[in-house]
């Protein structure tokens, strides 16, 4: 157990380099963060002058190591905008992103799994008809125009509530209603192709030829075997709490790390790019982790499996 | 076998999306009895008892009658349904890997059909699951309680299967195949152990299977079945002494044998016909050696030949009647 | 002359980790396999899931390198796997599997996968090449049109024949090439077999777990346990009078009308490759067993009629012929 953890560990830190690593280098190559920030009619001089403070005048493979060994020693370095520390920046919009992509991760999971599972139950009927279209719906129609209908009915049609910013919690719901939604409807299309699977398995024909009532086989035979896909499209989905908000957070104005994200690639304002790309790194690393070992949970196969090897 | 049947088929028809794959089947099962059900794949033997317990797909349109003791099982209630299943007619299946819950424990799995048909639960149905284990041969059965499926092996998951089976105290256990997916050494052990369970529970067994000598060795009856439909039905040795259709002694004619002469197979030529292209006569004439004109467009009924020996064959009554 | 295939002491072993934090164990699939097949001849290969026969069957192949012992094809070594050689050999030697449709490929028509073998060998193949091949095996030309999942289960295997066939093979090896089939479409199979066999001279290997296939359509029978080959004959002395305790529990676990006699009820599994029990493999299911078995292996020697056993007390005076402790 402990040799596994110590692997997965291993491969987790070597994910995050390779992460910190691209992005460092997408961001050297796209453009010079010094007439970027200084603007494009700054005096050559202070240009110049803003090179040196932040050492980008260094060989690149220089900059690259400092970088690396500032993030080994806790350092996620500092804004070149505002000369804060990028940690610091980024940890204050992670509450508002949390207001946004935790209650919207409630309603993919609340939505969108019973709307799978009943969908798989009544195959073919109008049910699942109804459910299925709805999802493809829900997620072939991209977020940025969903929230903007969303806007446009109930912000500037009907006035029920606001159309951006992040006074109030009537704020949230229409952002919350966007997240969710495009999330619940991959979900509920998952979990039924997850459930038609598991129903035509012959230990379902099993358990009702012992005389198990049908409700019964679905709950004790057919779901936990059906959430050992599941798992996998939720465990991405608590991965992308941190950063799958930022298009919703543009469209709404929310000040959350997606917007921060979007302002810092803009600017070049690395060290702010990177600190988010690491966290996000990081999130998706360890939800990654958990769903492995959540599989050992739910499926005693890969517990103690004879994994042959030609 | 004066006695009243214990289940009896009538005029079973299944239709999967319009293709016929059971064309009316009758056939009854006395209390105690072990009956055969032989034929090739798609020959509709195995869907004639998943249509009997209901456990079809719902896109599968089931018609005609099947009565347990009087009482009709076809379209009966739900609830009703379930307290026959697996209750009074028990089933196991080819594959026992698969036909397991993959991620429940076998003691739990016995343990539910004990909750559901004797009532008991916790530790009395644990004991009760320990004691059927013990009773289909599973060694160390104490510890197997524990065990899931992929720990076991092919021959250990189809006892398991049995020890869910006996459970609810069945008297009829429908066993569809349940040697086909296991070594010949494990075969012989299960369908030993099958028999052995039947002498001391006197319950009835419908033995489905391909194979023709598991039948010899394990049924007093034999239905052969071929295209949806019965076209002999007769004690074991009457049938293996005797075939009347030229379907069943063609399949006997293309077993290899055992011992003797070594020759070319008298294999049956052709295939099944598929169930969308039934031949507009008897199902087999295409491939008979013997079919005449009339076999074309006539469906021959099973009729009685001498005793309990039927045929569904134009050519088989003349044959007899002579004899 | 040499033999057209001979392969010498065959150990084929790969590694298997048990559990996902497990160690790995060696797991011996093939454990010392001599065998011997003569031009134009059937040497049947049968045992349980597991004994290493379809291993054996990729190793004579030379689809995979053994780990010990050699396989010669007319007198000269396998050469290795992916060589020029061992391309230009491929057309000599072509096997048969168990599942045609898999051994398909289900977006080519069947006569441009029959035609495959012959372009890549560099041979005609037109229209009438296919033709031929396809009536060959019993298939019409117009079979050649069509699809792998427009044909039956038993055209398949004819189609897949008939590919194999197309570069006039020395050795067809057949691995449970009926297992799939309806016993009456066994029967069509096998007859197809014997015919080609005469007709064209090669020499087949037919693996299987059903011995009354591998009587059938074989001249010598081997019966494997767990790697290694545990009797080997004539059939009909094989079936007749097993002298291995295996061999007499398979024979006598066949089901067959009119069988006489207690049926030899084998108790247990067959035991897992990794975790072979020392001595005789078989020791631990053999009623026979003394403590000599659970020692040493037995060796493979020529028992009295010319048939190879490996048994200590098979060669020791004959044991008596009764029926074993039924489990």
């Amino acid at each position: 157990m402990l040799r596994f953890l110590a692997s997965r560990l291993f491969r987790a830190a070597l994910t995050i380099a390779m992460v910190v690593t691209f992005a460092f280098i997408v961001l050297r190559l796209s453009g010079d963060p010094a007439q970027i920030i200084m603007g494009a009619d700054a005096p050559p001089e202070a240009v110049v002058a803003f090179r040196a403070a932040w050492g980008l005048d260094d060989p690149l493979w220089q900059q690259y190591f400092r970088y690396f060994a500032a993030i080994l020693n806790g350092d996620l370095g500092r804004s070149m905008r505002d000369g804060r520390d990028a940690i610091d920046l980024v940890a204050e919009r992670i509450p508002a992103t949390l207001a946004l992509t935790i209650p919207a991760l409630f309603i993919k999971l609340a939505l969108g799994i019973p709307a799978g599972v009943v969908a798989a139950l009544h195959r073919n009927s109008f049910i699942d008809r109804a459910v299925m279209a709805l999802a493809v719906a829900g997620f072939t129609v991209p977020s940025f125009v969903l929230g903007l209908l969303l806007v446009l009915v109930f912000a500037v049609q009907l006035g029920w509530l606001p159309s951006g910013g992040q006074e109030s919690w009537r704020h949230a719901i229409l952002p919350v209603i966007t997240l969710g939604v495009g999330g619940a409807a991959v979900l509920a299309r998952f979990t039924r192709s997850a459930m038609l699977e598991v129903l035509g398995q012959s230990y379902i024909r099993t358990a009702s030829a012992k005389g198990v009532p049908w409700g019964a086989v679905v709950r004790n035979h057919a779901l936990p075997n059906a959430a050992i896909p599941t798992v996998t499209i939720v465990g991405f989905m608590v991965g992308s709490l941190i950063a799958g908000a930022v298009v919703v957070e543009s469209v709404f104005s929310w000040p959350g790390v997606g917007r921060l994200l979007v302002v810092a690639v803009a600017n070049r304002d690395l060290a702010v790019v990177q600190c988010i790309l690491l966290l996000v790194a990081a999130t998706m690393v360890v939800s990654n982790l958990v769903v492995d070992l959540l599989y050992g949970v739910l499926d005693p196969r890969l517990r103690a499996a004879p994994q042959g090897a030609h | 076998m004066s006695d009243a049947p214990l289940l009896s088929i009538r005029d079973l028809t299944v239709e999967f999306g319009g293709a016929p794959a059971l064309r009316g089947i009758s056939l009854d099962v006395h209390p105690g009895e072990a009956v055969g059900m032989v034929g090739e794949s798609g020959c509709g033997k195995s869907v004639t008892w998943l249509a009997a317990l209901g456990l079809l797909p719902r896109t599968a349109r089931t018609r005609g009658s099947v009565t347990l003791q009087g009482e009709e099982m076809l379209g009966a209630r739900p609830s009703r349904l379930d307290h026959l299943r697996g209750g009074r007619v028990a089933m196991i299946f080819q594959d026992p890997a698969s036909s397991l819950n993959p991620v429940q424990r076998i003691g739990r799995q016995i343990a539910e059909a004990l909750t559901l048909h004797q009532g008991m639960t916790g530790a009395t149905a644990r004991a009760e699951a320990k004691r059927l284990l013990d009773q289909v041969g599973m060694p160390d059965a104490q510890r197997r309680l524990d065990a899931y499926p992929h720990e076991l092996s092919g021959g250990q998951n189809q006892r398991v299967m049995i020890a869910m089976a006996l459970a609810g105290r069945p008297e009829l256990l429908v066993a569809d195949e349940p040697t086909t997916a296991l070594d010949v050494t494990i075969q012989a052990q299960i369908l030993d152990l099958l028999q052995a369970l039947r002498r001391e529970r006197n319950m009835a067994l419908v033995l489905i299977t391909h194979d023709l000598g598991v039948v010899a060795e394990n049924c007093e009856r034999v239905a052969v079945m071929y295209a949806g439909r019965i076209v002999e039905e007769a004690p074991v040795a009457q049938l293996f002494d005797a075939p009347a259709h030229p379907y069943t002694q063609g399949l006997l004619d293309a077993l290899p044998p055992l011992y003797g002469e070594r020759g070319p197979l008298a294999a049956i030529p052709g295939g099944v016909p598929e169930p969308w292209a039934m031949p507009p006569g008897c199902a087999f004439a295409p491939r008979c050696a013997r079919a005449r004109p009339t076999c074309t467009f006539q469906v021959p009924a099973l009729t009685r030949l001498r005793g309990p020996h039927r045929a569904a064959c134009l050519l088989a009554q003349p044959v007899l009647e002579l004899a | 002359m040499s033999a057209l295939l001979e392969a010498r002491d065959l150990v084929r072993r790969y590694w298997m980790r048990r559990g996902a934090f497990g160690r790995a164990t060696e797991v011996r699939a093939l454990d010392g396999v001599s065998l011997t097949l003569e031009r134009g001849r059937t040497l049947g290969l049968v045992g349980e899931s597991g004994c290493g026969k379809s291993t054996t069957g990729r190793l004579v192949l030379g689809l995979e390198t053994p780990d010990g012992g050699q396989v010669a094809f007319e007198g000269t070594p396998m050469p290795p796997p992916g060589s020029r050689a061992w391309r230009a050999q491929r057309a000599r030697l072509q096997m048969v599997f168990q599942d045609p449709l898999g051994a398909l490929d289900r977006r080519l028509t069947i006569g441009s996968q029959v035609a495959e073998p012959l372009l890549i060998h560099g041979r005609p193949a037109g229209a009438a090449e296919v033709a031929a091949l396809l009536t060959e095996v019993g298939l019409r030309e117009d079979h050649g049109q069509r699809y792998p999942h427009q044909l039956s289960g038993g055209q398949r295997q004819r189609a897949v024949l008939a590919r194999a066939l197309a570069t006039s093979p020395d050795l067809l090896v057949c691995d449970e090439p009926i297992s799939a089939l309806d016993v009456s479409i066994q029967a069509q199979v096998m007859n197809l077999l014997m015919e080609l066999q005469a007709r064209r001279g090669m020499a087949m290997l037919f693996i299987s777990h059903d011995l009354r296939a591998v009587r059938q359509v074989s001249d010598r029978v081997a019966v494997m346990y767990l790697g290694r080959i545990v009797e080997e004959g004539a059939p009909d002395d094989v079936l007749r009078e097993p002298a291995h305790p295996y061999a007499r529990a398979l024979v006598s676990a066949l089901p067959h009308p009119g069988r006489r006699g207690q049926r030899i009820l084998l108790s247990g599994d067959p035991p897992n490759p990794a975790d072979r029990p020392t001595g005789c493999a078989f020791h631990p299911r053999c009623a026979d067993a003394v403590a000599r078995c659970r020692l040493e292996a037995p060796a493979l020697r020529p028992h009295a009629d010319g048939r190879l056993v490996a048994c200590h007390l098979a060669h020791a005076p004959a044991p008596q012929f009764v029926e074993m402790g039924a489990a």
